[in-house]
């Protein structure tokens, strides 16, 4: 079954086709994030303008990759929540009518779950059950993956999610927008152990997290410095550390609870390489498994919309005509309406 | 250039879609604020099975382009661009205004017509049209947007107008406009007039392909920089 997967909840066009026979056969993103710069963050509406404008033209890039025509297709699965209202829309009216007009099936995904599934399109990926750690922009979520569409949220963030504070601690440095990948770079020439900061929440149990009080620190420790480049990037350093560490703690606390044996990590933040390095050591130190999706797949990307999509098609769940986006969307409510089948790529 | 034109608008609280082929035209019309996505592909399911067609009998796709409100547009432009992709079908995007400014020339063909839709933040979507028995409805200068005290308007003696844009200012149009011949302020466009916009470009062969089928907002300037809130 081959699946056109369409994503735009936020400020990425992301389109690609995964085969459950032959795996992904291509996948196209493209980036406005030049286009939001000079505004400091996405502009919804402009988010929308520019999706409308770019996702027919990588459609046919990545069919054109995948040396398909849209009558090669045997379902179209799209973004449907949580994001941006707008951005949304346009993905989800496009996918819908496409697949109305071939009369294919179409699945609206939980991007959240695309996120999640997203390291399982790598060779070699573990199979449930496992533990994934979601960090992007908007979430830092624990959750006992048991089965592909069984999910529980057993550790969430309080406050900030961890690519927030990455974002805002950059801001408050006076870094240019996005901040998290500025923000990492400089840490590299940071010198470790300078800056200290509390590991928020891990004094206490509970696999929950806490990103706000951090922010604050950081703010503190900038103010009171010489501000000079170096201790920018030490304190990014320190800053990095703190993030990083806290979620490898959690994160070992979770196998340890789940007794599970595996880690995934999915989201932007795991693009992040100190986070990389901090999980492979407590793999080997705890002898667990971890995976990472390839750089690309951890921000948004249309493949792990696909995979998804494909999975649910292939289990013969469909979305009716009419054309229906969630902004907000909890996971835990794609938890309740999971199918009593497991769903199974075979 | 065979077959039947399929058209669709959602660029106000309305959704309507309609299929036309030569003198034969199936119309579903509905007010249905909010509900214009869940709606629209089911009311072309039901128009084809009126007209007892099939989806493969469809040469174009004509959708009104705006402007209007701009997710209205956009799902519009979306639906379209997705059929035609499938299909591989050309598409007519047709303006909102001109659509409206074709029912009043329907009435009376010898008025100059105001089509302006409500626009919100005190401004209004506006254009001017005349019909001409060679090039059918023209638009006279350019669409516009702006207050409806100082939006340009074209000379004309005998008004008519159309559209929530009229009902939204009354005040500051009757200056302008004076008592118009005829006057609906609760009208949207629909795609029945779309449709009949479209058919005579289409033979012309002015379809394009789904991909430049583009809204037209009209309002371009939606956000402000940093540099412009002053915070950079
Ligand atoms: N190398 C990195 N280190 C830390 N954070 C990063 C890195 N790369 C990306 N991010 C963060 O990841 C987030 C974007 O990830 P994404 O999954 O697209 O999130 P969302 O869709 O929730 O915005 C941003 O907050 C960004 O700062």
């Amino acid at each position: 079954m081959r699946v056109l997967g369409i994503e735009s909840s936020c400020d990425e066009t992301g389109v690609a086709v995964y085969d459950t026979a032959a795996g992904l056969l291509a996948h196209r993103v493209y980036s406005q994030i030049e286009l939001h710069q000079d505004y400091g963050g996405v502009v919804p509406e402009l988010a929308s303008r520019d999706h409308v404008r770019k996702l027919l033209p990588l459609l046919r890039e990545t069919l054109t990759a995948a040396g398909l025509g849209v009558r090669d297709l045997d379902g179209v699965a799209y973004t449907s929540g949580p994001g941006l209202v707008g951005a949304l829309l346009v993905g989800a009216a496009t996918a819908r009518a496409l697949a109305w007009s071939l009369d294919l099936p179409a699945i609206g995904v939980h991007h959240m779950e695309g996120h999640l599934l997203a390291p399982l399109l790598e060779p070699d990926a573990p199979q449930p059950p496992f533990v994934a750690l979601l960090v992007s922009g908007g979430h830092t979520q624990l959750i006992a993956v048991r089965g592909i569409g069984e999910y529980e949220l057993i550790g969430d963030t309080l406050d900030d999610a961890a690519g927030e504070a990455f974002d805002k601690t950059a801001k408050m440095l006076g870094l240019p927008y996005p901040g998290g990948p500025e923000l990492a770079r400089l840490a590299e020439s940071g010198t470790p152990g300078r800056f200290r900061f509390a590991r928020p929440m891990c004094d206490r149990p509970g696999l929950d997290f806490s990103f706000s009080g951090l922010k604050t620190q950081v703010l503190l420790a900038w103010e009171k410095s010489d501000r000079s480049d170096q201790t920018r990037a030490d304190i990014a350093r320190g800053f990095e550390q703190a993030v990083t560490e806290t979620l490898a703690t959690k994160c070992r606390r979770a196998l340890a609870e789940t007794g599970m044996r595996a880690l995934v990590v999915a989201g932007g933040v795991g693009a992040n390489l100190r986070l990389r390095a901090a999980l492979h050591t407590a793999a080997v130190n705890d002898g667990f498994n971890v995976a990472f999706p390839r750089p690309e797949f951890c921000t948004d990307n249309g493949a792990m919309i696909a995979f998804a999509g494909a999975l649910r098609l292939a289990a013969g769940q469909r979305q009716d005509t009419s054309i229906a986006v969630r902004p907000r969307w909890p996971l835990e409510e794609l938890l309740a309406t999971t199918p009593a089948e497991p769903l199974t790529l075979r | 250039m065979s077959g039947w034109l399929l058209s669709l608008d959602t660029s106000t609280e309305a959704v309507s879609v309609a299929l036309l082929r030569a003198a034969e035209c199936y119309e579903r019309f509905e007010l249905a604020p909010k509900r214009q996505a869940q709606r629209v592909l089911p009311m072309i399911d039901e128009v084809l099975a009126e007209a007892g067609i099939v989806k493969s009998m469809l040469g174009a796709i004509a959708v009104g382009r705006g402007p209007g409100a701009f997710t209205g547009v956009r799902l519009g432009i979306s639906v379209a661009q997705g059929i035609a992709l499938g299909l591989d079908v050309p598409v007519l995007p047709i303006s909102s205004l001109a659509a409206l400014a074709a029912d009043v020339i329907d009435i009376d063909p010898t008025l100059t017509v105001l089509a302006t839709i409500d626009a919100r933040m005190g401004e209004v979507y506006a254009g001017c049209y005349r019909f001409d028995a060679q090039h059918g409805v023209q638009l006279i200068g350019d669409e516009c947007v702006g207050p409806a005290h100082s939006v340009p308007l074209a000379r004309a003696e005998r008004w008519g107008v159309i559209g929530t844009g009229w009902s939204a200012y009354p005040e500051f149009w009757s200056p302008r406009i004076g008592a118009p011949e005829f006057a609906d302020g609760a009208r949207f466009p629909r795609a029945s007039r779309i449709a009949e916009l479209a058919v005579s470009r289409w033979q012309r062969g002015h379809g394009i392909a789904p991909e430049f089928a583009l809204p037209a907002y009209l309002r371009d300037k939606v956000a402000l920089t940093e540099v412009e809130r002053g915070v950079r």
